[in-house]
């Protein structure tokens, strides 16, 4: 069962009072865009083993939005934080460099 | 096969869902004004039956006063915000409130939701919202017990599934409260 605590209430919610909203700090192109952005902003993603960014809501909670860092492959989670940024925060970041010291997820690392 | 706690479907209650900046001084001294209890901290309810507030999410509370008292409240906080960007809405007729009474009244919300219901992590004084089977809820603990609020359409679905809940025995971590 995948526990993130939410970085708006300080909840720690179980799995199942959350909704998963896919890959986090995507780009979005609209109008304007050529093909190959649309298509990468509707269809292109990392979808990694290890090291992930994802967008969760709270949604049976406080019903707001927030992103989290955690490991596809043994569930861990290095921590959550709220939405209104384009990349995670520093402290993020060093808690999975702590842990995974060499790891890299498109432009971050 | 006994009963863990009593479920109980009270009356409709007076609520208000308040949107807005509730850290503005304008925004607490109206909501203070109106219900006679204070903007609550993060996942707290202050005030009572008669005039109590929950904190909802970080831009909004519940305010529950006396159904029949809820026009003039709300033309009173809309008066006193007409400058603010607020939204204030009567919900009181979309919502039903339950009372789940008795020494075991945690294990009853224990089989229903995903919370930690022991006295060191959910004491008096704080609200939670969360998922209660297969619906949106929300409860604080009392002295006594735990009042439940959900959306009045799933109210007879809830008003089961508690009933259902109490009649069990004490297991698991709580068995020894
Ligand atoms: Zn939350």
């Amino acid at each position: 069962m995948l526990i993130l605590t939410c970085p708006y209430c300080g909840v720690k919610a179980d799995e199942t009072e959350l909704s998963a909203g896919g890959e986090a700090h995507l780009k979005r192109f609209g109008p304007g865009s050529s093909e190959d952005e649309f298509e990468g902003y509707l269809f292109v993603r990392e979808n990694p083993k290890g090291v992930h960014f994802e967008r969760w809501r709270h949604s049976y909670g406080c019903g707001k939005w927030f992103h989290a860092a955690r490991c596809t492959m043994t569930l861990e989670v290095f921590g959550t934080y709220p939405a209104q940024t384009f990349e995670p925060p520093q402290d993020i970041k060093d808690a999975i460099s702590a842990k995974r010291p060499n790891w890299r997820w498109r432009d971050f690392s | 096969m006994s009963e863990l706690a009593k479920v109980t479907r009270l009356a409709l209650r007076g609520m208000i869902t308040f949107r807005g900046d509730v850290s503005s001084a304008r925004v607490k001294k109206a909501i203070k004004a109106a219900t006679g209890a204070a903007v609550p901290k993060v996942r707290s309810i202050s005030g009572n039956r008669d005039g109590g507030v929950a904190w909802m999410s970080p831009d909004e509370l519940l305010l529950m006063v006396p159904y029949g008292d809820v026009q003039n409240i709300i033309a009173d906080l809309s008066k006193a915000l007409v400058n603010d960007h607020v939204l204030i809405a009567d919900v009181s007729d979309a919502r039903a409130v339950f009372r789940v009474e008795g020494v075991e009244a945690a294990q009853v919300l224990a089989r229903v939701c995903p919370v930690d219901l022991h006295k060191d992590s959910f004491d008096i004084g704080e609200i939670r919202r969360t998922r209660m089977a297969q619906v949106a809820a929300a409860f604080w603990r009392d002295e006594t017990g735990f009042e439940v609020i959900c959306f009045r359409s799933v109210a007879d679905y809830v008003e089961a599934l508690l009933q259902r809940a109490a009649q069990a025995t004490p297991v698991g971590a709580l068995g020894g409260r």
